[in-house]
């Protein structure tokens, strides 16, 4: 009798905590690899396909599936780190670099040298956060806030009016260089 | 728990906060008797945004006429105010000038030349603030550009609209050396003083006014107890001299004993601080309606004769303070400039910058009163720093995340919540400039935090524009669907277009039979044999334009040249009348390039709807199409001397679209090449000639070709075939004439091709063998591609073709011989231009040769020119 009344009580509770456990299954189910959003975080979103894919969730997709985590250029040092911490993977330099003391490039963007444009639209074509305003046969211009220097735009150029310049420094943006604090002449 | 604060405040009890340090005050050599009012300079310089906040918009412009007082910038946004002109005169200009800022870098400033006059704008006084609203108030406080001018610049307007302020706090406390601006204020104007708190406290209603003064300045603490006396809710309050008392939230906890907790404003806690020079800004604005256009500011440092302070306008170049002040530096170009106190400030990199609404000290100090920081040494661990922050923060920890770069863990060590008030750094014993490392490490956070806002902006653009391509293409597919059943409805409900369709389907299936029986015995691939009908038909309609009719009787791939699928001649056909059509249209019209691709989708269209039953052909058809599109924007730039590349483009975009497509898809791709450059020579030569009805004789020889082809099969292969001949013979023929005018060029390039050369030279003088000259032809076109470097062709039609690995080796041949023959054409065709009027002389062989030749080098002669 005892034996039976365990029997049944053990029975009843495993059916009980398997259906716990078997809802929460279907309502807590994950759909996509949090993996992926975690990395696409990272990646700075520049959508300039440098990696080789057609932009940085493209990417993260392909780091999640076990591509290397160093093919991101705009990204830097930086990136890498950070996603070398996420995934647990080993650190690697750049690729096309040797050593992992890449200086740091200047931040860059568009600039579309007016008078030249033809309107031709391809730019705004190929831009892939369009940052870039105009219509065909109007003069173009990058919104420079938006863009994000990924270069895309510069080859479509058919007259060859865009140019990638260094952001300028702004009072905001400088971040007080401690070796570089100059003597400055008074007069 | 409140009452009693606020009992235990106004019975004088005070609090600490912790650290803190007590440099040397050096603040007497500045006091004297009375502010000054600095007299007129020339030039002021003033920056279009002085506060914490947004930008705000330019009112004037280069050549304005300005008076004093006048607002030279305008917002709506709240957290923007704007600035006004420090005299009357003229904007000279509007463009970057040096910033009082540590760094230096230009900003946007407006640049007015002083006319001397100093004449004023109307003001418009609000002293009976009373009886108005507290938003007028407010508004007159923002348009009079009031912001805190303790230092940070927070726009004072901001800080008035908080709701439930138990304490209003004035801040005379002034703890950082040197710097005398408060102190001098408030000895001299006291009373002005006390009316600015008053609009503070009317537009706050607190339960107390606090005003706080380091002890260190008894005839401030005396002035101000003196104009207050009649005021029972104005407490003064003497609070101990430590550095730094006067920072906002060491105030609030000497005073109340709260710390103001992180991230949330001192509102929050009911409390409101304000400076003392903003009061007096206050009652300037509210009295007087004076904006903010000066201020008080102290000129001092061992270097000057006499250190003082002045009203200083807004603008005003440093230098101009400097020389009012007996300026005598002792190195001129080392001579060092601090703006602010030696505390907080920073080094002046030129003397043109101008005196800002934050600007409260400029000290010219000599070598001794304030030498260089020594080189930095190594931590010693001593402890200093922590025991000196009044934050309470790790100051070493920080030091060694931030030079490190490790800025996160910097962040967990609660790296915002550093005043940089520079105590830590006054007491290290190694010289560390611990500050210095904070700022760096704050600016490279705040950088990194911008860059995230935009990779996240970006990344939702990005989202955004895919969606919106996804949708344009769904739309367009829908669009086309639609096209399409409208299409089939039409056909539909018309009979005789359904009984036209049974009719051709019917041929069709006839002739698929009729075909079926003869391909037995050939075990060709139909691929090759496509992709030679289609060299065919170029050759033929060739022909048939030119109207020759001199034939051959030996052919060297005769068995290549067995059975086609029906189906597929039959749209070659079609394609051929389409093109043929658009041709004859093109040499009438000579100009309408862009519309020939629409022509040639029309074409592809209509082949399309005339044999919907084969799904297969239609879609090779297209793609034909779309080659032959690509083949003429080829062919066009070709004719222009540039477009190597493109044609490398335009080949591999060729191969790509047909790489989906099944083997014989590409072969009829490559024959589109082939056709589409045939036919942009017979273009030239029908154009040149202006024989308008060539065309149409051509248009008309191409469908008997094609027709003829479709019914009488051995007929029309010996036709074609004999097109092929000719047209191998022919460029031979003009390349053997051409032989004795090219020596140079033979000269000039490699041996091999000068064998080549010779090659030919023995095929052409024997005339009567074809085969041979063909070959040569063959031969010498392929000299001249390696001649001319351009292999991207080659490489394409090399890999097109190796894509399909049933197609044999002579296909492959055949179709690289193709390519290379349309090259060897075009080539031929740039070198010919000059050589014109011999091949007229030497070409006795025919008449039409003759006329033909002329034809193509005058159509050169003639595009030359154009270019």
């Amino acid at each position: 009798m005892t034996l039976i009344s365990a029997l049944i009580v053990l029975g009843v509770l495993a059916l009980i905590f398997g259906s716990i456990l078997g809802y929460a299954a279907i309502k807590y189910k994950v759909d996509a690899d949090p993996l992926v959003d975690q990395i696409d975080e990272i990646l700075p979103q520049t959508q300039c396909g440098q990696c080789g894919y057609p932009g940085c969730k493209p990417y993260a997709q392909a780091i999640a599936d076990g591509d290397d985590i160093n093919k991101c250029p705009p990204g830097g040092d930086n990136t890498i780190h950070k996603i070398a911490d996420l995934t647990g993977r080993e650190y690697t330099p750049l690729a096309g670099t040797e050593s992992d003391d890449v200086a740091e490039e200047v931040k860059k963007v568009a600039y579309i040298r007016e008078d030249e444009c033809i309107g031709c639209t391809k730019c705004i074509q190929a831009c892939p956060v369009d940052a870039i305003v105009g219509a065909s046969k109007a003069m173009h211009t990058v919104i420079t806030d938006e863009c994000t220097g990924c270069d895309l735009c510069v080859d479509p150029c058919p007259v060859d009016c865009i140019d990638m310049l260094p952001l300028a420094q702004t009072t905001q943006s400088w971040k007080w260089q401690l070796d570089a604090i100059p003597v400055k002449q008074v007069h | 728990m409140a009452h009693s604060l606020l009992e235990k405040i106004k019975s004088g009890v005070l609090w600490d906060f912790p650290g803190g340090v007590h440099p040397p005050e050096r603040k007497s050599m500045s006091i004297t008797d009375s502010v000054d009012t600095l007299p007129l300079t020339d030039y002021y310089y003033v920056p279009l945004k002085q506060h914490i906040g947004v930008y705000s918009e330019l009112r004037v412009k280069v050549g304005d006429k300005v008076k004093k007082g006048q607002a030279l910038t305008f917002s709506n946004h709240n957290m923007a105010v704007p600035v006004h002109a420090p005299t009357s005169g003229e904007i000279i200009e509007i463009g970057e000038h040096v910033s009082s800022h540590a760094s230096g870098i230009p900003e946007k400033t407006v640049t007015i030349k002083s006319d001397g006059l100093d004449e004023s704008i109307e003001l418009q006084p609000q002293s009976h603030f009373h009886t108005q609203s507290k938003e007028s108030i407010i508004k007159a406080l923002q348009e009079a550009g009031i912001t805190g001018l303790g230092g940070a610049g927070f726009p004072t307007h901001v800080k008035q609209q908080a709701q439930d302020i138990e304490y209003l706090l004035i801040n005379g406390v002034e703890c950082e050396p040197y710097i005398t601006a408060d102190d001098m204020l408030m000895r001299n104007y006291a009373d002005e003083i006390v009316h600015g708190i008053e609009v503070l406290a009317h537009l706050l209603e607190p339960k107390l006014v606090v005003i706080a003064i380091e002890d260190n300045k008894p005839e401030a603490i005396a002035a101000l107890d003196e104009a207050c006396k009649d005021k029972q809710q104005f407490i003064v309050r003497k609070i101990p001299t430590k550095y730094p008392a006067g920072g906002e939230k060491q105030l609030i906890q000497v005073l109340t004993g709260k710390q103001v907790p992180k991230g949330s404003p001192p509102a929050a806690l009911g409390i409101v601080s304000q400076n003392v020079g903003t009061c007096y800004a206050i009652y300037k604005a509210i009295y007087t309606g004076e904006p903010l256009i000066e201020r008080i500011v102290t000129i001092t440092g061992e270097n000057l004769d006499k250190p003082q302070n002045v009203w200083a306008r807004i603008g005003t170049p440093v230098e101009h303070l400097l020389n009012t002040a007996g300026y005598h530096p002792e190195d001129i170009n080392a001579q060092k400039l601090v703006m602010g106190g030696p505390m907080m400030g920073f080094n002046l990199h030129s003397a043109q910058v101008p005196v800002t609404k934050s600007t409260n000290c400029i000290i010219a100090p000599t070598q001794q009163e304030l030498p260089p920081a020594p080189p930095e040494k190594a931590c010693i661990r001593c402890s200093d720093c922590a025991d000196a922050c009044p934050a309470s923060l790790l100051p070493q920890q920080l030091y060694w995340h931030s030079s490190a770069k490790e800025y996160d863990k910097a962040q967990d060590l609660n790296l915002f919540d550093c005043i940089e008030c520079g105590a830590c750094a006054f007491v290290c014993p190694s010289d560390i400039p611990l500050v210095q490392y904070y700022r760096q490490a704050k600016a490279e956070i705040r950088q990194a935090e911008v860059e995230q806002e935009k990779a996240e902006q970006a990344k939702k653009r990005f989202e955004a524009r895919a969606e919106r391509l996804e949708k344009e293409k769904e739309a367009r597919l829908a669009k086309h669907k639609k096209a399409a059943e409208n299409r089939k409805k039409a056909m539909q409900s018309d009979p005789s277009a359904q009984d036209k369709v049974a009719a051709a389907l019917a041929r069709v299936q006839a002739k698929k039979a009729e075909q079926t029986e003869n391909n037995t015995d050939s075990a060709q691939s139909t691929v090759k044999s496509k992709a030679e009908q289609a060299i065919e038909l170029a050759k033929a309609k060739r022909l048939a334009k030119q109207g020759e009719t001199k034939t051959s009787e030996e052919f060297s791939n005769t068995n290549d040249n067995e059975n086609a699928s029906d189906n597929k001649s039959k749209a070659q056909a079609a394609i051929e009348r389409a093109k043929a059509k658009r041709l004859a249209k093109q040499a009438a019209q000579a100009q309408a390039e862009n519309t020939e691709a629409d022509a040639n989708i029309t074409g592809a269209q209509n082949t399309t709807d005339a044999q919907s039953d084969t799904k297969a052909d239609t879609k090779s058809v297209a793609k034909a199409a779309i080659e032959r599109a690509k083949a003429k924007r080829l062919a066009k730039q070709a004719a222009q001397t540039q477009a190597e590349n493109t044609e490398a483009d335009a080949n591999t975009t060729g191969a790509q679209n047909t790489t989906d497509a099944q083997p014989d898809t590409k072969s009829v791709a490559q024959a589109a090449i082939e056709r589409a450059k045939a036919k942009r020579l017979a273009k030239q030569n029908a154009q040149a000639q202006a024989e308008n009805t060539e065309a149409d004789a051509n248009t008309t020889g191409a469908q008997n070709t094609t027709d003829a082809q479709s019914d009488t099969k051995a007929d029309t292969k010996s036709v074609a075939k004999a097109a092929i001949e000719r047209a191998k013979a022919k460029p031979l023929a003009k390349e053997a004439q051409q032989i004795q005018t090219e020596h140079d060029e033979a000269n000039a390039s490699e041996p091999k091709l000068e064998e080549n050369n010779d090659k030919s030279l023995q095929a052409a003088s024997s005339a009567s063998d074809t085969k041979a000259k063909a070959q040569a032809a063959i031969a010498k076109a392929k000299a001249r591609r390696q001649q001319s470097d351009d292999n991207a062709e080659m490489n394409n039609a090399t890999q097109a073709t190796h894509e399909h690995v049933d197609i044999s080796s002579d296909n492959k041949a055949k179709a690289r011989a193709a390519i290379e023959r349309a090259k060897a054409r075009r080539q031929q065709a740039e070198q010919q231009t000059n050589e014109a009027a011999s091949v007229e002389e030497n070409d006795h062989d025919s008449e039409q040769k003759v006329r033909i030749k002329a034809a193509i080098a005058k159509a050169k002669a003639k595009r030359e020119q154009g270019q």
